[in-house]
């Protein structure tokens, strides 16, 4: 039962919420239309469009170098944190060991660090090794970050694992690698799926930390960024929106595969 | 059966499976540290580091000559108004998730997370297309023959304005695990025994909620204190917050120990916020929901 009150405060939290969503879009609609606008400034409401901006964009020779750097750097990032990321989530959530606090603890500073300083401060250390920074320092600077966040996305997951089911399989004789392909895998599998997501989008979505560890090698978001600073053109709008919707189509296709995988496994399960 | 036979002292599995993790912060967060501590007190505008140890770079930011320190004051206000708003704006949407939402709360959620995967300078610029001059804004207001738009570009509220919603997700999330503590039973109970609804959120939900709401916070005032982005593209630099000055110190100035000995003190205000709230708070509890 709800109280005529509680009606009016959910009927407010709702209108609230939808206004906060309406703003948190907006500049991506203003960045869109600025691309999809003829003409080399700017100006609203928009006369007339046109799609010039964005296929210039898509012919430049420049954008193509930027887009495979984005890529490589984000997939290794997503190959490698999911790997780093699945102990990890182990060890915060599954096992019981006697610094495990002291890790979970140590695991969430690099995500309480403001990531320009973690930029700079990476930079240093690699001139102190010697290291000439390029998209590969970019790949390591992208995991001290993200292997965090995608240990606590896979972290979640384990909390709601039970290791009865693990030492189950391993009396009735399971090997330990057959344990971890037949039954832990398979219910981390959403866990690792969402880390994963997140690990690429994070990564391609990334500023601070390539700003000042890709060196003379450059990603989406830091050529946006140079772009913005000096020398606008629309093509700023126009990549920065290809860019905004490569990272929805991907989250998109990502949930409609989870969702598929669940149905199919639910549908499995009815069958036996 | 599949055990290895025990060969003297190993570690146990959990310490075993934190090891790769380990390594990389080990090498990609505390080494770095270690390496800005080291310039810190390395000779001013020099690259000597292990080599020279002097306290001149400190010397050179405590000094009543040096404005440096507004830098600093500019950073912390703005990080503290930036919570404060942020802890008004999350609260409704953060309780919404938990209690009002229902089915639609998963979708909410993930409009409220795709933000994080769009560089925060592209959302930035599309506030710079807002509000600039014939921009939306402006553009909409003349167009229905209202005048133009208000100048709210190139300034420090701008700059606050840009770091709330670049921040907000980050208040948002710890928020809502936070409210997601509260059992219900409690709530329920509470109103049964007559509890006004001011009494019940004071009394229950605030302090059941708090340990999301205090990582939400702090989360956001350590970014927020370490922001430059904002001030750059929407605040035309009309503020200088202090990663600016570290920038410069890094790049342009080549002043590598002076950049390292503010990015130094930075750390440690941050650090030291953060190890304190960390310790007062169970993860276990948070994150698992058991």
């Amino acid at each position: 039962m709800q109280t005529p009150g509680q009606v009016r405060s959910h009927f407010l939290i709702r209108v609230w919420t939808v206004f906060v969503i309406a703003a948190v879009y907006l500049p991506i609609v203003c960045g869109a239309l600025a691309g999809l606008s003829r003409g080399r400034y700017f100006a609203f409401p928009v006369r007339e469009f046109s799609t010039e901006w964005w296929s210039k964009t898509w012919d430049s020779f420049e954008i193509h170098a930027l887009v495979q750097n984005s890529v490589v750097i984000a997939l290794l990032v997503t190959l490698l944190s999911v790997l780093f990321a699945f102990f990890g989530a182990l060890a915060f959530a599954r096992y019981s060991w006697k610094g495990r606090r002291a890790f979970q603890r140590l695991l969430l500073l690099p995500i309480f660090f403001p990531q320009p300083v973690l930029g700079l401060a990476l930079l240093l250390w690699f001139n102190a090794l010697g290291l000439n920074p390029t998209w590969k320092t970019a790949i390591v600077a992208h995991l001290v970050w993200i292997v965090p966040v995608v240990t606590l996305v896979i972290a979640i997951q384990v909390f709601s694992f039970d290791p009865v089911l693990e030492e189950a399989a391993a009396d009735l004789g399971a090997s330990r690698l057959f344990t971890l392909r037949t039954v832990t895998l398979p219910i981390l599998w959403p866990g690792i799926w969402s880390g994963a997501l997140f690990a690429f989008l994070l990564s391609w979505g990334n500023f601070p930390l390539s700003l000042y560890t890709a060196g003379a090698d450059s990603t989406i978001p830091k050529w946006l960024y140079s772009k913005m600073v000096a020398g606008y053109t629309p093509m700023v709008p126009a990549l920065g929106t290809m860019s905004t919707l490569t990272a929805a189509s991907l989250l998109l296709a990502g949930g409609l595969i989870r969702i598929y995988v669940r149905r199919r496994n639910a549908a499995r399960a009815s069958e036996e | 059966m599949s055990q290895t036979p025990n060969y003297g002292p190993t570690l146990s599995a959990g310490a075993r499976s934190s090891l790769p993790v380990l390594l990389l912060l080990a090498l990609g967060f505390l080494a770095p540290l270690v390496t800005v501590a080291a310039y810190a007190f390395a000779t001013p505008k020099s690259f000597e580091v292990f080599s020279s140890f002097t306290l001149d770079n400190f010397a050179a930011i405590f000094d009543p000559q040096n404005t440096v320190w507004t830098s600093f004051v500019w950073a912390l206000t703005l990080a503290f108004c930036c919570v404060l708003i942020l802890l008004a704006v999350c609260y409704p949407i953060a309780y919404g998730l938990n209690k009002v939402f229902g089915k639609w709360s998963g979708l909410v959620s993930v409009l409220f997370v795709f933000p994080l995967f769009v560089s925060e300078n592209v959302r930035l610029y599309g506030w710079v297309l807002f509000f600039i001059k014939n921009g939306v804004l402006d553009g909409a207001l003349k167009w229905l023959g209202l005048g133009g738009g208000p100048e709210v570009l190139y300034t420090p509220g701008i700059t606050l304005f840009g770091m709330t919603y670049v921040y907000l997700p980050f208040m948002l999330f710890p928020m809502t695990l936070g409210i997601a503590m509260i059992p219900r039973d409690l709530v329920d109970a509470a109103r049964d025994l007559g509890a006004g609804r001011l009494l019940i959120w004071r009394a229950i939900e605030l302090p059941l909620a708090m340990p999301g709401i205090l990582i939400g916070a702090l989360l956001t005032f350590v970014l927020a204190a370490g922001a430059v982005a904002e001030a750059k593209i929407l605040g035309g630099q009309s503020v200088i917050t202090i990663t600016q000055d570290i920038e410069v110190a890094f790049t342009y100035a080549q002043n590598w120990p002076l950049g390292s000995a503010l990015a130094l003190i930075l750390v440690v205000i941050v650090s030291g916020l953060a190890l304190t709230a960390m310790s007062r708070i169970d993860l276990d509890r948070i994150l698992g929901k058991r």
